[in-house]
């Protein structure tokens, strides 16, 4: 493969960044529509044919004895700060990278067209797509990282980006206050992380440098994957605190990892970050950006697996976020909160999947990858899926003008392109056959059983709550009872146009059929193709209560019936719990207003307005005392003068009398 | 008897002292300018007795009293320029009259 | 050994010069104060001639007792009726003056009597065994760049005094 595709992949988006940030004031919101448009559709072209190139072609780059390789198209030196410590930019072509491409690009292209009905006449419109484009540029970056520095610069892009779209409604408060929420809380993870790589970068830039180990080129992926322990071996010696300083390190990037996909307890800002537009919801907070978290601990796996205990602790992480995420949407009443708290519990099933993978063959477990694969898996789908539903929110939120499903009701009748892809949506993650999600899910949880019976049986039944709260959203939104508004003509609520119903129903027809892609013949850990077969048991299991929890749901808010507040009021202090996040805002809040603000910044504050503005003041004071006291000798006589200067001389000539002598 | 350099060095040392006084005690700027005048002249005369008997085969004493010479005349002109003018300003010439120049 | 006619005219010449400074400050009339600064000046004149600087001298009657004089007198009289007495200091002045002034005169004369440099020999062997400075060396010394002399000097002086020329005339001009 050449090089102007790769260099397009990166050059496009940035280009349009540029072009609509710069010149969008000078453009109607037509050009800039169709200007984003175009050029995302050009993207997703040149992704597909990298992708397609990379997969199927045969060459003998990219596929040798059916063993997928790792290729690095290109690596160039950006910044060399001495001869061992350069930061290279460059594109890295693998499995997930070119898999990640095609993600990021159809969910972008999509969004692209949904936003051009969505934001309609909106004031902003070209800042709009022009921080898209931004966003669509770092995370291609991101994924397409050869070291550890460019992903971690094209992470803190990202994480500006969203930042950015979040806040686009920029005279709302809320809006505002969740941009900042998301950016410092992502930001604190990514401390964590920074320590890590630079714990990392200490421990091998300490060791001495034999050829293509040195500084920099450790941490290039290619090597990293290649030969994890070779370059890592003197973090593994060192310990602290009981864990190997790699144990140390990769917890630390994998918190990084946490902050941006939200899993507990760094969490708390992706609800909010609904604030934003819908359809950056639908594609940085549900599809791409908050899978980053999770595409990290694939690009790192052979590190964590040389210590597996990082893996237990993505496991448990993800576990309990998983399940808390789930009961929590269950008590929602916004639906994009929902939708939230589904996708962390989402990401976090992506994430246990990876926990439960294997680096080498296991005594008992037929196919130790399987969980790498099918966190992957899960991802292409989920982001599919996802998707769709949020940009089904999007079209509901457009047509009532409000984000609760107390203001909806029955709209199957009014909208009906929205309620089969959104059905569509709710049956895919649900994980009912022959859907998307049904594969992805049956995969992960094999992978689960496999690693342990504990984490198969705790995921399975958070499957079930998803089952569950996403259907009991789908009823009482398209379903329950006709909200009375409608009857009166100007309310009357109806399908989105076709920029908005395209993307759609594209997404539902991927949903449906993405399940049936080899996905095990084209991304796995090592490169070797691995046969998908569906695990009877697992997926009995699986279906069964998906379908149980369905039925239940269907019970409960198929048609409007006392039955939810009763099981309401049998516990309301959960229910209350539950619809509050189980209180994790108001501890964030406590620690730091009564904590950090009160004890710490406080007596810092004092500090500085009394100790070291105080010795400023002081000597401001002392000098002005002074020269208030001093001023009366100047007092403009001549003579006085004269007298002064003539003592100083005599003074003078005493001094050098005394040193002669 | 001789005429060693020490007795030339007094009457410069009075001329000093009394230039000295007169530029504490005067009032009159033009008496003032004439003290100056006085302390100008101890410090030529100075000079030149330095020469004649510390450096008699050389002459620097007696080109720097020179230039001291026409410098002091300069000076005395503009100087004069500068109190005839606060004359017409003030109506005199006393010093403490000027005391506002300080700012 | 001097001689002493030389004697007579030092005794004579220092006891003016002397008596006519304490007179140029103390004297209450400035037209008088003046005056004396002349008789100072021409005695400082008299010492440039007897120690053997006779361009000197010349010069110093001429610029100082000559023109800077008639600037002080000219200046006095545009400034004050000439029968006008200053009026008599106040004690307090009085003794400020005479402290600083006799705090210059002790420095000085410990200067003098404990510095090393004074050395005891006569004027007369001075001047004989000195060079002789005739106008032809003085014009030499102004004209040269090299080592003792000084056109540098003596050209910056010329500018000085064109500049004093112009910055008097700009200064007094009548408004």
């Amino acid at each position: 493969m050449g090089l102007t595709l790769p260099i397009l992949i990166l050059a496009i988006p940035f280009t349009m960044f540029l072009i609509l940030g710069l010149g969008g004031v000078k453009m109607s919101h037509k050009l800039a529509g169709i200007l984003g448009i175009l050029g995302n559709g050009t993207l997703a072209v040149i992704a597909y044919i990298v992708a397609f190139t990379y997969f199927f072609s045969g060459d003998p780059e990219f596929i040798v004895d059916g063993v997928r390789q790792q290729v690095q198209l290109f690596d160039v030196t950006w910044l060399a700060f001495t001869d061992r410590m350069v930061v290279n930019i460059g594109f890295l072509l693998d499995p997930i990278c070119a898999m990640m491409l095609v993600v990021i690009t159809t969910i972008s292209f999509m969004v692209h067209l949904y936003s051009w009905g969505y934001m309609e006449g909106e004031k902003g419109f070209q800042r709009y797509y022009a921080f898209l484009a931004l966003f669509t540029f770092s995370m291609l970056g991101l994924v397409v990282a050869t070291n550890i520095f460019q992903m971690y610069i094209f992470w803190e892009l990202v994480g500006v980006s969203s930042y950015l779209l979040i806040g686009f409604f920029y005279k709302l408060p809320s809006a505002v206050s969740a941009s900042k929420k998301a950016f410092i809380v992502t930001r604190f993870a990514d401390l964590f992380m920074l320590i890590g790589i630079l714990l990392l970068s200490y421990y091998v830039s300490s060791t001495p440098a034999d050829g293509v180990l040195g500084g920099a080129s450790a941490f290039n992926f290619l090597m990293l994957n290649a030969q994890p322990i070779a370059v890592l071996q003197s973090t593994v010696g060192a310990t602290f605190m009981g864990a190997s300083v790699l144990t140390w390190a990769m917890v630390l990037i994998f918190v990084g990892g946490m902050g941006k996909s939200a899993m507990m307890p760094l969490h708390i800002w992706l609800p909010d970050a609904m604030e934003g537009p819908t359809p950056v919801s639908a594609l940085i907070h549900a599809a791409t950006m908050v899978v980053a978290g999770v595409y990290l601990v694939a690009r790192f796996f052979p590190m964590f697996c040389i210590v597996p205990d990082s893996l237990t602790f993505i496991c448990v992480v993800g576990a309990i976020t998983a399940f808390y995420a789930a009961v929590v949407a269950c008590a929602q009443i916004d639906i994009k909160r929902i939708l939230a708290f589904s996708t962390i519990s989402q990401i976090a099933f992506m994430m246990v999947a990876l926990g439960c993978a294997y680096n080498e063959p296991v005594e008992g477990v037929h196919y130790s990858g399987l969980g790498y694969m099918a966190g992957m898996f899960h991802l292409f789908t989920h982001a599919m899926f996802k998707a769709l539903l949020f940009l089904g929110a999007g079209c509901l939120i457009h047509a009532v003008h409000s984000n609760n499903y107390t203001e909806m009701g029955g709209l199957r009748k009014y909208m009906p392109i929205c309620h089969w892809t959104f059905l569509i949506g709710c049956l895919a993650i649900a994980g009912i056959w022959p859907l998307s999600g049904f594969f992805s899910k049956d995969e992960m949880l094999a992978a689960m059983f496999s690693r342990h019976w504990f984490w198969g049986a705790w995921m399975t039944m958070v499957a079930g709550l998803t089952a569950f709260y996403m259907f009991r959203m789908y009823f009482l939104v398209f379903w329950w009872e006709e909200n009375p508004k409608y009857k009166h003509e100007g309310h009357k609520p109806h399908d989105a146009p076709w920029q908005m119903s395209l993307p759609l129903i594209i997404l539902a027809a991927v949903s449906c059929v993405a399940g049936f892609i080899p996905f095990g013949e084209l991304v796995t850990f090592n490169g070797e193709p691995y046969h998908i077969h569906i695990e009877g048991s697992v997926a009995a299991t699986s279906l069964t209560v998906a379908v149980l929890a369905i039925a239940l749901a269907t019970i409960m808010y198929a048609k409007k019936n006392p039955w939810p507040e009763r099981v309401k009021n049998f516990w309301p202090s959960l229910w209350r719990a539950a619809n509050r996040r189980f209180y994790w805002d108001e501890i964030y809040m406590f620690i730091t207003h009564k904590f950090i603000f009160n004890i710490i910044c406080k007596s810092i504050a004092w500090f500085d307005r009394h100790i070291i503005d105080g010795t400023m003041d002081g000597l401001a004071a002392v000098t002005q005392w002074t020269s208030v006291k001093i001023k009366g000798m100047q007092s403009g006589s001549a003579q006085s003068y004269v007298i002064w200067y003539f003592f100083g001389a005599v003074v003078l000539a005493a001094i050098t009398w005394i040193c002669i002598l | 008897m001789d005429l060693t350099m020490l007795w030339y060095l007094v009457p410069s040392v009075v001329m000093f002292a009394a230039g000295v006084y007169g530029f504490c005690t005067r009032k009159n700027m033009i008496a003032l300018l004439i003290s100056l005048e006085l302390v100008l002249n101890a410090a030529d005369l100075n000079f030149v007795v330095f020469n004649r008997f510390l450096f008699p085969d050389s002459m620097e004493g007696m080109v720097f009293t020179l230039f001291a010479i026409a410098i002091a005349a300069a000076e005395t002109a503009i100087a004069i320029a500068i109190i005839i003018n606060i004359y017409r300003e003030v109506g005199n010439t006393d010093i403490n009259s000027v005391k506002q120049m300080k700012f | 050994m001097d001689s002493v006619a030389n004697i007579i005219l030092y005794f004579v010449v220092a006891l003016v010069i002397v008596v006519c400074s304490v007179l140029t400050v103390t004297s209450r009339k400035i037209l008088r104060a003046a005056t004396y600064l002349l008789f100072v000046l021409i005695g400082t004149a008299i010492f440039y001639f007897q120690l053997g600087f006779q361009f000197l001298g010349a010069v110093q009657i001429a610029v100082y007792a000559g023109g800077i004089m008639v600037l002080f007198v000219f200046s006095i009289l545009l400034t004050r009726r000439p029968d006008e007495d200053t009026p008599l200091l106040d004690s307090h002045r009085r003794a400020l003056g005479i402290t600083v002034a006799g705090l210059g005169l002790v420095l000085l004369c410990l200067a003098i009597f404990f510095m090393p440099l004074i050395n005891g020999l006569s004027l007369t062997d001075c001047i004989n065994s000195g060079m002789t400075i005739d106008m032809h060396t003085i014009g030499q010394a102004f004209i040269g760049t090299n080592r003792f002399q000084y056109l540098l000097p003596f050209e910056a002086i010329s500018v000085l005094l064109l500049a004093c020329i112009i910055g008097g005339v700009t200064v007094a001009r009548k408004r």
